[in-house]
């Protein structure tokens, strides 16, 4: 191994690139002994639960470029799934969850096929428009509770049914599918298929005249993507036990997917897990400043977040701390 | 007689579609750009005509002059602000640009006048004319009338006048439009200018018929979208057409099946026109 210099040409000791991980592990892991109370316990479930949402978006709007607005439409499936095996048959919820993944791949092959020949804009306004459809049929739809929506088991009939009344079981359930989910994420940007995600984001046509199948890749990349949204949507309603059409495939859940992957930084590893952090105490703390009609006010905050983000960071958090740091390292070592 | 009196609704509102589509079709074909912030921008011209009325007391043609000079120098501020610095950015920007000023504007909409719906109260537009046994409220009448005259005479500026062809020109070849002396910053800034002025009096003459709650933004853009998808992307004539047919098919839907189905029919409109013509009705593929 080469030694790494500094930019002055001082060496500098090479932090082995695992050591961020081990950190961010083992702070996740521990995270439940230090803050045992109920109220940190439910932040860092929904952090968790953002997180894998977010990361799940990140592979096709982040790695592929394909800027999904209406990722709630695989969350949605992904929630009805369980509570509708529940209510029909009697069925553990988690025995649903297979269904909302393959109704999700489905439906993410059938949206890809036609947009993904278009330009960007109209992946996006398609996948809004059909999100919205969605959430538009399932409110009148008696057989999913219409507007009312489906409950699971009140009282657990045994462990399988994941119905426990401490939060603590569902923060390491969620810790253990963000893990696998970044794994995989991990092992693509590494492989070929990463490659090529990033190649169409930079070009798409050099990307296909360099042989790489655009559309076939565009498509695994929605149809892996919402696969795992769909299990964050499973995970969701199986621990809350309950879901309606807006909870489901209301706007906000795909806006919260695109805002913390865009703001921690859309097409790397831990971005989502960075946007997650600073959003969901920020609208935590929300909440509890404004009180229950401040709703409305966090979604203002949402979209000055989006729009500024936009304008002047559109790599976000991470790629501003990579613009600002060098200019703060070579100041102190001006002097 | 009462199937004609849902058709001729249906038209009416379609022409009220038409205006507002035809702005958003406008940024599409001079700089393939699609505004999410759209309906937002017609949701405001509602507002700012219901407080022209309310504080000023202004007649017709002075709220649809003040929703349309309003909105139009806010699409000139959202250019010259936003969209000028994402529009050769990645297409994450691109898209997150006007879909977070959508969120900021509806959400800020509910914070000002409530979720509650309002209408406009009665203007001297009122009452209901009776056409060959066909009732027809007035106020409906004149704006899906005015609205057919706003997008045609829209059309006709673009390809008829100095300015049009300028801002054809840019759209066709911008770097060729810089060299005859055009520039194109002034031109994507006065097409920001047009495209929200058109939503902004779609607004004031939706607010002189229809009651409306800060949530309609959305509907709208997701219509507008439709409608340019259907009449073609870039074309202000197909943008005409295709909103008369989703009006009509929004009011027949809306009396066969059920109010609660013109939107569900509407989408899924799209999704099959994903699929069988993308290019729309008039587009070039």
């Amino acid at each position: 191994m080469v030694a790494a210099t500094g930019p002055h040409g001082q060496s500098v000791k090479k932090i082995p690139a695992l050591t961020p991980t081990v950190l961010l592990a083992a702070g996740l892991l521990l995270y439940p002994l230090v803050f045992s109370g109920p109220f940190y316990l439910d932040i860092g479930v929904t952090f968790l639960l953002a997180a894998i949402s977010a990361s799940a978006w990140n592979i096709v709007g982040g790695y592929a470029g394909q800027v999904s607005v209406g990722h709630a439409m695989f969350f949605g499936l992904g929630a009805y799934s369980p509570l509708l095996c529940y209510t029909l048959f009697g069925w553990a919820p988690i025995a649903g969850i297979p269904f909302g993944i393959a109704f999700s791949i489905a439906l993410a092959v059938l949206i890809g096929i036609p947009t993904f020949r278009l330009t960007g804009h109209y992946f996006s306004m398609a996948t809004i428009a059909v999100a919205e459809l969605i959430r538009i049929y399932f409110g009148t739809w008696d057989l999913v509770g219409a507007a009312i929506g489906l409950q699971g088991p009140a009282t657990a009939r045994g462990w399988w049914d994941l119905t426990f009344r401490s939060e603590l079981p569902y923060y390491y359930i969620f810790l253990a599918v963000l893990a696998i989910l970044l794994c995989l994420t991990s092992m693509i940007e590494r492989r070929r298929f990463g490659y090529y995600l990033r190649a169409i984001k930079a070009g798409e046509r050099a990307a296909r005249s360099l042989g790489v199948s655009v559309q076939q890749t565009k498509i695994r990349a929605l149809a892996l993507s919402a696969a795992f949204t769909s299990v964050a949507g499973s995970l969701y309603s199986v621990k809350t036990g309950f879901v309606d059409p807006e909870s489901g495939f209301g706007i906000l859940v795909s806006v919260q997917m695109v805002i913390i992957a865009a703001l921690g930084g859309a097409g790397r590893l831990y971005g989502p897990l960075l946007g997650a952090l600073i959003l969901i105490p920020l609208q935590s703390a929300t909440n509890t400043w404004f009180g229950g009609g401040g709703s409305g006010l966090t979604f203002i905050l949402y979209g000055g977040i989006i729009v500024l983000i936009a304008r002047y960071e559109p790599g976000g958090v991470f790629e501003l701390w990579e613009n600002v740091a060098p200019r703060i390292w070579r100041r102190k070592h001006a002097a | 007689m009462l199937l004609v009196q849902v058709i001729v609704g249906g038209l009416l509102l379609g022409a009220i579609y038409a205006l507002f589509s035809s702005g958003l079709t406008l940024i599409w074909g001079m700089m393939n750009f699609i505004n999410f912030a759209h309906g937002e921008f017609v949701m405001l011209g509602m507002y700012v005509t219901l407080l022209v009325v309310v504080w000023l007391g202004g007649g017709p043609a002075t709220f649809g002059f003040a929703a349309a000079f309003t909105l139009f120098v806010l699409g000139v501020v959202v250019y010259l602000s936003l969209i000028r610095y994402v529009l050769r950015g990645p297409m994450l920007a691109q898209i997150l640009s006007t879909f977070g000023l959508a969120l900021l504007l509806r959400y800020t909409a509910f914070w000002v006048f409530s979720a509650n719906f309002v209408s406009l109260p009665q203007t001297s537009l009122s009452g209901t004319i009776n056409i060959g046994g066909v009732l027809m409220p007035v106020p409906q009448l004149v704006a899906g009338l005015i609205a057919i005259v706003l997008t045609v005479s829209l059309h006709l500026m673009l390809t008829r006048t100095a300015v049009g062809s300028q801002l054809l020109a840019v759209a066709e070849d911008r770097s060729a439009a810089m060299l005859m002396g055009i520039r194109p910053d002034r031109m994507q800034a006065l097409a920001w200018g047009l495209s929200a002025g058109a939503a902004g009096i779609a607004g004031a003459l939706m607010a002189i018929a229809y009651p409306w709650s800060p949530s309609v933004g959305e509907t709208f853009g997701l219509t507008a979208f439709v409608v340019v998808a259907l009449g073609g992307f870039g074309s202000v004539p197909g943008a005409l057409f295709a909103g008369l047919i989703i009006g009509l098919i929004q009011a027949l839907s809306a009396f066969w099946f059920g109010p609660i189905y013109k939107d569900i029919v509407v989408y899924a409109l799209f999704v099959a026109l994903l699929w069988l013509r993308p290019q729309g009705l008039m587009g070039k593929a």
